[in-house]
Parts: C-alpha cells; sequence; structure tokens
C-alpha cells in the first residue's frame, strides 16, 4: 500500500467520527486529530480500534499513543503493515 | 416560599404513536400498539407479543450529530433521546446552546442498559478481545446513560439525576422535577423516562408467570386491565417526558403553559404488611394518595379522572379497592378511572412518564380515553367503581384534576396530582 493508498482509507476511517466533512477531504500531514478535526480524543480509542480492521493490522498502546495528527497516523499504520509483510 | 409548577412542553415515544399529535389521535381512539414479535416465540416464550414503538433509527440523525449516533446501540436512550428533544422542542425552545443552561436540570429514569446491546460487550470479552471494545460502550451501559446523552446535547447545566423505581420510576422523576422547583433549586427540569424491554429482560418476566399467554394470537386484545379475563401484562417499551417550569420563569419568557402540577408523593410500604418485593403494601398506597393529596390540597372528591397502574394482572383489584379506600369513594361516587396500559402495554419505568403525558392530553383537551378491551369487566372491580366509572368508549368530559400513580416492584409507590392551569 503506497502512503496515498493508506491516507485514502484513513479518511473513510476517520469520517465517522468528524462533523466537518470539509476539512476532512483537506487533510494533510499536520492536520491534528484533535485540534483541526475536533475530533473528541476519547474516539481516538475508536479510530484505532477501527484502522486495525481496516487494515488488518495491530496497534500496540505505544504506536497508538503517537497518532496524533495524520502525519503519525499515516507513519504507525505504513509500519504496521510492513510487519505484517 | 414554594413555586408553582407547569407543565410547558411534552414529548411522546409510545408504542401506539409517536410524537403528540400521532399520539392524541391514538387514545382518542383507543388503538393498540401491541404486536406479535415472530423472535419471542422462536425464544419459547409463553408470551409472544410486546407494545412496540414503531421507531425509526435514521430518525435519530435528526436529533443528534452522526460522530455520536454512529456507535449508539442503547434503544432505550434512543427513546429517551427523541422524548426528551420533542419535549424540549414542544416548549418553545431550540437545541443548541454555547453555554450550559445553568437554570435547567434533569430527572430522568430507566431500568437497566440495552441488554441486547450489552451482549455485544459480553460477548468480546469472553472472547478475550475487551480492547475492541472501543470508547462507546461504558456510556451506554452506565445507568445514567440516557440522562448523560440528554443533558449533553442540550447542555443542562443544574441537577442532573438518573432515578430508577422500577414501574413507579416514570412518575417519581416528575415528581423529583416538580419539588425541586417547587423548592426554588432550578427554574426548568426536564424530566420523564425511558424503556426498552430486550428478550432478556422480556424472558425473566416471562419466567416470572406475570405475563398474558391467552391472547397471543389476538395481540391488540390481549392487554385487558380489569377484566375478568387478564391474565398477566404485556410489556411495553418507549418514552415520555416533560418540561417542567416555574411558573413565573415561564410567563416570563411567554411560555404556553399545558398545565400545572399541583403535587404527589412518593412512598415505600416497606414490603411489610402484605408488601413484598412484587406485591404492593396496600398501606403504603394509601398513603401515597393521600399524601399527594395533601401536598396538592386537592380534596379527593375533586378528582376528575384516575390514570391507574392496572396492569391486567390480579393486583388490579385490590389497586382499585385502594383508590377506593384513599379517596373515600365508591360505586357511582367513584371517579372515572382508565389504564393507558390497555393499549400499549405496561412500559415498565417508561409507563409513568408515558401515562402523565396521556394524563395531561386529557387535561388539555377535556376527554377521557377508553379502557380498550374492557368487554368483560371483573365484577368485583366494578362493585367498587360502578357500572359507569371505567369508559370503554373515548367519553368527553371536564377533565380539570387527575390523580395518576405507579406501583413497582420493591414495593414503591409514586402519585401526581395533576390540574388544568388556572391562573
Amino acid at each position: 500500500m503506497t502512503r496515498q493508498e493508506i491516507l485514502d482509507e484513513l479518511k473513510k476511517v476517520i469520517a465517522p467520527y468528524t462533523t466537518n466533512k470539509e476539512l476532512l477531504a483537506g487533510i494533510t500531514e499536520d492536520t491534528d486529530l484533535i485540534k483541526d478535526l475536533k475530533i473528541n480524543s476519547a474516539n481516538l480509542v475508536d479510530i484505532i480500534i477501527d484502522a486495525e480492521a481496516k487494515y488488518e493490522i495491530e496497534i500496540d498502546y505505544d504506536s497508538a499513543d503517537k497518532m496524533i495528527n495524520v502525519g503519525t497516523c499515516l507513519d504507525v499504520i505504513g509500519a504496521k503493515i510492513n510487519e505484517r509483510g | 416560599m414554594s413555586k408553582r409548577v407547569v407543565v410547558t412542553g411534552m414529548g411522546v415515544v409510545a408504542p401506539n404513536g409517536i410524537g403528540l399529535p400521532a399520539f392524541l389521535q391514538a387514545i382518542q381512539n383507543g388503538m393498540s400498539g401491541i404486536k406479535f414479535i415472530p423472535q419471542y416465540k422462536e425464544l419459547n416464550f409463553s408470551c409472544h407479543i410486546a407494545g412496540l414503538p414503531d421507531f425509526s433509527w435514521e430518525e435519530l440523525a435528526n436529533y443528534i450529530s452522526e460522530v455520536t449516533l454512529h456507535g449508539l446501540k442503547g434503544t432505550n436512550i434512543g427513546y429517551g433521546l427523541v422524548a426528551a428533544m420533542d419535549a424540549w422542542a414542544d416548549s418553545g425552545m431550540g437545541y443548541e446552546t454555547e453555554k450550559p443552561r445553568w437554570e435547567t436540570g434533569c430527572v430522568f429514569g430507566n431500568s437497566t442498559a440495552d441488554t441486547e446491546a450489552m451482549k455485544n460487550v459480553i460477548t468480546r470479552v469472553d472472547g478475550k478481545e475487551a480492547r475492541k471494545l472501543g470508547s462507546r460502550v461504558v456510556e451506554q451501559a452506565m445507568n445514567s446513560g440516557v440522562t448523560s446523552y440528554i443533558t449533553g446535547r442540550l447542555g443542562l447545566g443544574n441537577k442532573v439525576i438518573t432515578n430508577s423505581a422500577a414501574c413507579a420510576t416514570g412518575t417519581q422523576a416528575i415528581l423529583m422535577g416538580y419539588e425541586y422547583i417547587k423548592h426554588g433549586y432550578a427554574d426548568r427540569m426536564l424530566v420523564g423516562s425511558t424503556e426498552h424491554v430486550d428478550p432478556y429482560v422480556y424472558g425473566a418476566f416471562d419466567s416470572m408467570r406475570v405475563l398474558s399467554r391467552k391472547f397471543n394470537d389476538e395481540p391488540e386484545k390481549a392487554s385487558r386491565p380489569m377484566s375478568l379475563t387478564a391474565g398477566g401484562f404485556i410489556p411495553g417499551s418507549g418514552a415520555g417526558a416533560l418540561v417542567l417550569e416555574d411558573l413565573d420563569f415561564a410567563l416570563q419568557r411567554g411560555a404556553r403553559i399545558y398545565a400545572e402540577v399541583l403535587g404527589g408523593s412518593t412512598n415505600s410500604g416497606g414490603q411489610r404488611s402484605g408488601g413484598t418485593m412484587t406485591a404492593a403494601n396496600s398501606e403504603g398506597v394509601i398513603r401515597c394518595i393521600q399524601s399527594a393529596l395533601a401536598d396538592a390540597h386537592v380534596r379527593p372528591k375533586q378528582i376528575d379522572l384516575i390514570s391507574g397502574h392496572l396492569t391486567a394482572t390480579n393486583a388490579d383489584k385490590q389497586e382499585i379497592q385502594n383508590w377506593s379506600d384513599a379517596l373515600g369513594r365508591k360505586g357511582k361516587d367513584f371517579p372515572t378511572t382508565n389504564s393507558l396500559k390497555s393499549m400499549i402495554g405496561h412500559c415498565l419505568s417508561a409507563a409513568g412518564s408515558i401515562e402523565t403525558v396521556a394524563s395531561i392530553l386529557q387535561i388539555m383537551h377535556n376527554f377521557a380515553h377508553p379502557n380498550i378491551n374492557l368487554d368483560d369487566p371483573n365484577p368485583d372491580i366494578l362493585e367498587i367503581t360502578g357500572f359507569d366509572n371505567l369508559p370503554v368508549n373515548m367519553t368527553r368530559k371536564e377533565i380539570n384534576i387527575v390523580a395518576k400513580a405507579n406501583f413497582g416492584f420493591g414495593d414503591v409507590n409514586s402519585c401526581l396530582i395533576l390540574s388544568k392551569f388556572k391562573a
């Protein structure tokens, strides 16, 4: 999966958790999930669980803590996909 | 100084109608909301029918954000949200607010979380997949789930309480809100209750052999309070909600006033002197009704209508006897009496709030709704009530004061005295 492909899928994972669909459509690597997309911090857990199912990966707690903006999400998900092989 | 408390908005999700216009039409025309539930037959229950609101889950998108709706599984919460927010809008207020509404509190009751939804939680945990449960379980499993969703959506910032008193929950919630305003702690209270009888709760009642078994083929005829063929109650689901306000506060904002809560009482028979976990101590019931009258400064002969608990079990006769003893009225002099459960079944925690909405509609529109299915009234009951006081058709009459009571497991009682508003 390319980084762009992961991003396209990530938008679908995040969609149910933000009401700001315009901002979601135009997200960049720097977009912060909580500050910019106004996602409830409790819902980050749900995004991680949904991402695990979507990419067929497991995201450990330490990696999850790094998933703050779109760029770090892509880093973690990309790494886990590679680990999975 | 104690305040007068008025009702300025109502919302209802009932088995025979959602929203005030549909519900009013249903109770005026004696429309039943009891339906055959194929799943209950497959599950080998003795009773195969229930009162189920014709509720569209997608409709919730008009009430809460899609983010909140995504992951909402608690049916009881869905019903409660719609009833509460409809009541809010009905009282002429908008949903959105930047700041907390410090002047408004909430007392909303329910029995238990949606056990069917919780089944998924149990399965995941047992399957060693607890980490996949996500963030939305606790808020729906907690007993205060429904209250939290309602108050969060509307920004309510005064007292927020979740009450639970079995079948007396709804009337008790309204009473608690009334008392809080009366004593000057809040200007406005959003009150009500919700119930979703999922198969697990239903099954437990079925096993107690307190549900109707003999009318599975004729669901609409199955709920038969006060009749000779009353063979148990029919579980129902739904929610009712009311906006209560301090009279002066309501007048100041030019609110439309539906009715006044004159007073009420809630107590317990202590599970003594005939009272048990499942049966009412008559002395407790009588004291509850009489305390409600005293609180409301209403004399027994002023009661125009009794909206009974009257579930269609063998407790109906004793309830009627208790009303008669509490009011000192019998035969021709007995008040007009009806049971909404004949149309919607017994909505347990939601019974009191839905039945209070019905009571206030009867006050506003001057009618007594019919007791449907009362083809064969129990002669022992007729001996107390007289022949003409249990309407089987809608009866147009001036309704000034209604006594609305509910009695629940744990030997708990709640009674409200509701009145036409007179400045």
